[in-house]
């Protein structure tokens, strides 16, 4: 029986082009392209090493946002994924992620059983780290996150991971099926594949009424935080410049300064 | 009418920038310092499906079309245009005529390997005293019972040094001029065949350019492409499709120095201004930025006419003098934006101008292509 | 909550449409202005309410929806005090004491309630109450003994159910952002990642706005009795930062950033109330084996301890610039940082980088040498008390964030400051003096 992965991915603004207009204090959209989140990247490609080594497994990704999603299914299948399901719904717009991890639970149990589900670690707009853990939660299924090492065992059911933490890692084994997030130390994500991007692609796009989902679980209605206010940060007032005719005297201005406000 | 790209082209755009972007543009300026070719580069092109783009997945190709190929050539130019032309020499000067006038069995022998950039393509036509005057051929090639016994030598010849299988014209019948042409498979490993010298050119450093020499080389007879005496049509197509692809590698060389100019003048400041504030400076960049939107669309409209199956020669030849010439002004006008910088080779513009140079030569000089325009015009 | 155009006060100006983030607005036919359209919200909209003071007609509201439960019986603030091999985390003090201040803003009965889970880690009640807990809450078992996710979370799940906290606050470490999603999706109620400001009293959130950032307050009441918890995050890398809030369930949860919040003052000896909490805890709750727990052989990096952080970034040229950095760090008592560039191009180890996906730090001194100050870099350190920037490049972002500036070569400079380091104190008399 083909091994069967599930991939959760999303489609991110990149955050490292988006930058603030100084004038009105407004984010700048313009010209940010939409990209596959970076960690959610590393976790197909994980799932790819898999399929590499065993040809019989499957991988489906599952996405979740607006009809435009379709092209991170587009890029995931280029890359070898097998196929792709969006969950697209007005029902589901403004989830947080209790909500969302409850969409894509209906989203998974429609999809059926699975050997192994990748999310990524988190993604980059809003960092939150948290649908991953709670959709293992409503899937009653063990989790692992940080992976930064990951080995499946020849019985494809044990799985050895290590787990990153702040000062070192934990190894840790479990069973499939079982929930995984993966970081940016994991691996390095493979390209499109030239082939992939003109092959014939089995994308399916699923609504609220498609995966049986409870309306009353989903959306911004339901979903448990809301946001109060939302604004950019400020910019600091503008600070003194240290001068002196020599880089001694820089020095000692410098130091008469932090002296003054007493911080050394 | 439709300008859009289709979805599969963006992600080629997509996925070839990605490429370029990390694995070419590092390279870039090591190897045209150190005149290598990157045979790696070559190796996870080959991976990703980049060196059979515009040829059906039958016979290993990633089933693609031609203005994807061109996309593609564009994106690697934009950083490297050694890498740029030679998946090109590969792709539009070796791949293409084998898939277009080689039997079943020449294809099925050939091309899983030349499209999956297992082997690597190259295509001789050129002699010291025969460019594209193909009639002054001296490469000889006559029937001695089963095998085609060549004699002569090849110059220019892009990819020469590290290319497994060359497409090669020769003279089976020198009496007839360009009607006694003949085109040939080669592979390297044939006896009688060697790589003569490489050429120490001014620009596109990474590419190789060599010399091909047959003594006395035996090849099976089964290695003609197409007719006996029928080459010279072969040849003249295939540089055709080859125009195109070196139009899009003058559109991306132009695109290339354009980009880093761009940032160029937006940090550098100058009499209390950056550069990207001085009227003058802003309207030239508008005028190049113009210039290089019209070659791209000569460039494109030449592969979506190859794609739709018409004759293209002269779209081909339009967009190869157009894109040339303007990667070259494009070009020299950004090494001056850059000072005396943009004169060192810490900013790539330098290594662009003269990596420019050769797209107005090579596959027929901009005189060339405007005979063909002119020819065009002037037949009826 | 949803956003509503008030279609008869909109003039189909499109203002609403630059301030928006993710491209939620487009406009639609109607007879009711001279353009002949509305602004109209669509199924982009995330509901982050930037556009709500972006309309110069006012016809952007927000509409506030759902019915709000009784949540009246849910008290007091917990704090999971993350421990690791019987060691306390220092964010866990760091939350005891941010508990306080929350506390003091709900109620004069709320109290803070220190978690602490493991085995044999009794030794730790008295540290929680010394940092200001006031009650401490011991659940111990030989299974707790290592964290496991499902383990940690049955445990605390249960206790929640239990005992009913107000607010449950944990650290946004490797272990704090795996527990805390799986326990807030077992309790079905919200929780918000890695806030940097958490804030119950509309009045303090005001304050707090008025200071530091660009909210237009005009539509806050300072007479809001409300006390809901504010949790204010970063999103968008940085570029925009959200406040949180969690109306209709409990307990309230967020992860918080270490070393954003202050620790109080160490009171030695003081106690307080430990409740012993028996978990009902089996083997074959367990579903993950933890094999091994491995530092890493490098040089362990407080850079969120630090009260000074001497950072290197791009402009040092290259990997040995560190050397001069270490040098310095080693005179003034701090710790090596380094940006995302510097890491990148494999100077120094990634586990001294500061920023948006490295650490975030807020030294007393954060020294910026060759840093020019990407947004990602700032993220992690603009909070630090006092900036100085040290590069050639007087126009670098680092320069707009600074407090103080330097513009010249790190490399003639860094080695002035570690030379005349030790007699800060007589200069700064001298100078005084001078100034008299």
């Amino acid at each position: 029986m083909a091994f069967k992965i599930i991939v959760c991915a999303k489609q991110v603004p990149d955050t490292n082009v988006i930058k603030i207009n100084p004038k009105t204090g407004t984010l700048i959209r313009e010209g940010v392209p939409s990209i596959l989140n970076h960690d959610d990247a590393n976790a197909l490609e994980e799932a790819l090493k898999i399929k590499d080594q065993y040809p019989d497994t499957h991988i489906t990704v599952i996405t979740m946002g607006p009809p435009q999603a379709n092209d991170l299914l587009f890029e995931c299948i280029a890359m070898g994924a097998d196929d792709g399901i969006l969950v697209s719904d007005r029902a589901v717009g403004g989830s947080d992620t209790w909500a969302t991890s409850n969409t894509l639970e209906a989203a998974v149990r429609k999809v059926g059983d699975f050997d192994l589900l990748w999310c990524g670690r988190q993604a980059i707009d809003g960092d939150t780290a948290q649908v991953g853990p709670q959709l293992a939660e409503k899937l009653g299924v063990p989790q692992v996150t940080y992976v930064q090492e990951f080995e499946l065992d020849k019985d494809m059911k044990t799985i050895t991971v290590k787990r990153q933490m702040e000062d070192g890692y934990e190894l840790i084994k479990l069973q499939t099926p079982c929930m995984l997030t993966a970081i940016k130390e994991l691996n390095s994500p493979r390209y499109m594949y030239m082939s992939g991007i003109f092959a014939d692609k089995t994308m399916k796009t699923w609504n609220a009424k498609d995966i049986e989902v409870d309306l009353n679980t989903v959306g911004l209605e339901a979903s448990p935080t809301n946001v109060f206010r939302s604004f950019t940060p400020a910019p600091k007032g503008k600070g003194i410049v240290i001068t002196g005719d020599t880089e001694k005297e820089i020095a000692d201005n410098l130091l008469v300064n932090l002296k003054e406000k007493q911080v050394i | 009418m439709n300008f859009q790209l289709t979805k599969e082209q963006e992600f080629v755009r997509k996925m070839v920038r990605e490429f370029a972007t990390n694995e070419v543009e590092p390279l870039a300026a090591d190897i045209d310092k150190e005149h290598r070719f990157p045979e790696e580069t070559v190796e996870k092109m080959a991976k990703y499906g980049m060196m059979g783009i515009p040829f059906p997945t039958e016979y290993g190709g990633a089933g693609g079309d031609e203005v994807s190929y061109a996309i593609t050539v564009e994106e690697l130019s934009r950083v490297c245009a050694s890498t740029g032309v030679i998946v090109s020499a590969h792709t539009s000067l070796c791949c293409w005529p084998i898939y277009a006038y080689g039997t079943e069995e020449q294809k099925k022998e050939f091309l899983p390997d030349l499209l999956s950039g297992k082997k690597l393509g190259a295509f001789g036509l050129t002699e010291p005293n025969a460019g594209t005057d193909a009639a002054g051929q001296q490469t000889r090639a006559v029937l001695d019972g089963d095998e085609w016994v060549l004699n002569g030598a090849k110059c220019f010849i892009t990819n020469g040094g590290y290319a497994d299988t060359f497409v090669v014209a020769a003279m089976t019948d020198k009496k007839k001029g360009n009607h006694g042409i003949s085109v040939f498979i080669v592979s390297k490993t044939d006896k009688g065949f060697s790589i003569g010298k490489t050429e120490d050119k001014m620009g596109i450093h990474a590419s190789s350019t060599t010399e091909l020499i047959f003594q006395d080389c035996r090849i099976p007879k089964d290695r003609l492409l197409g007719e006996v005496d029928g080459g010279f049509k072969i040849a003249m197509n295939t540089l055709d499709g080859g125009r195109i692809g070196i139009a899009s590698q003058a559109l991306g060389i132009a695109q290339g120095a354009f980009d880093v100019t761009v940032d160029y003048m937006n940090a550098r400041k100058q009499f209390g201004k950056k550069l990207s504030q001085f009227q003058a400076l802003q309207f030239e960049m508008a005028d190049l930025k113009t210039r290089i939107e019209a070659a791209r669309l000569l460039v494109y409209k030449a592969a979506f006419t190859e794609d739709q199956g018409q004759d293209y020669s002269e779209a081909a030849a339009m967009a190869k003098l157009y894109a040339a010439e303007t990667a070259m002004a494009v070009t020299t006008k950004c090494v001056q934006y850059h000072g005396g910088y943009g004169y060192t080779a810490d900013y790539p513009v330098e290594r662009m101008m003269r990596d420019a140079k050769i797209t107005e030569i090579y596959e027929g000089t901009s005189e060339v292509q405007r005979m063909v325009i002119a020819g065009k015009t002037f037949k009826k | 909550m949803a956003i509503e155009i008030i279609k008869e006060k909109c003039t189909g100006c499109g203002l609403c449409f630059k301030a928006c983030p993710y491209d939620a607005f487009e406009f639609e036919p109607y007879d009711g202005n001279k353009l002949g359209r509305v602004c109209k919200v669509n199924a982009k909209c995330s509901f982050c309410n930037q556009c709500l003071t972006a309309c110069k007609f006012g016809a952007i509201k927000e509409v506030q929806t759902g019915e709000t439960a009784d949540l009246s019986d849910y008290k007091h603030i917990w704090v999971f005090a993350e421990q690791r091999k019987g060691k306390l985390m220092n964010v866990a003090l760091e939350l005891i004491g941010e508990g306080h201040r929350l506390a003091n803003e709900i109620s004069a009965d709320t109290q803070v309630c220190a978690v602490l889970v493991g085995n044999k880690i009794d030794h730790l009640a008295a540290e929680c109450f010394a940092y200001g807990a006031d009650k401490v809450i011991m659940i111990q078992d030989p299974l707790l003994e290592q964290y496991t996710t499902d383990g940690y979370t049955k445990v605390i799940t249960d206790a929640i159910h239990e005992m009913k906290p107000e607010i449950v606050l944990y650290g946004a470490t490797h272990i704090g952002r795996d527990l805390a999603p799986r326990i807030a999706a077992r309790c079905n109620t919200g929780l918000t990642a890695d806030c940097t400001r958490l804030d119950v009293k509309v009045s303090s959130y005001i304050e707090f706005a008025k200071k530091k950032t660009t909210l237009d307050i005009s539509t806050l009441d300072p007479e809001d009795t409300s006390t809901g918890i504010k949790q204010t995050r970063p999103a968008f890398g940085g570029n925009l930062m959200a406040t949180i809030i969690c109306p209709n369930t409990r307990p309230q949860m967020s992860t918080v950033r270490p070393g954003v919040m202050q620790k109080r003052e160490k009171v030695e000896g003081a106690t307080g109330e430990i409740v012993t909490y028996k978990p009902t805890i089996a083997k074959s709750d367990i579903h993950i084996d933890v094999v091994d727990v491995v530092k890493s052989a490098k040089e362990l990096v407080s850079l969120t301890d630090a009260d000074i952080i001497c950072s290197g970034g791009r402009g040092l040229g290259d990997a040995s610039g560190f050397k001069l950095i270490q040098e310095f760090a080693d005179k003034v008592g701090g710790v090596v940082g380094s940006s995302r560039a510097a890491v990148d191009a494999g100077w120094i180890d990634q586990s001294h980088q500061v920023g948006q996906t490295g650490t975030t730090v807020k030294p007393k001194i954060y020294f910026a040498c060759g840093i020019s100050g990407a947004i990602q870099h700032l993220a992690g350190m603009q909070t630090s008390d006092y900036i100085v920037a040290i590069n050639k490049d007087a126009d670098c972002p680092m320069m707009e964030v600074a407090d103080f500036c330097i513009v010249g070569d790190l490399y003639k400079v860094i080695p002035q400051i570690i030379a005349e380091w030790d007699k800060a104190e007589d200069l700064h008399d001298a100078a005084t003096r001078k100034e008299a």
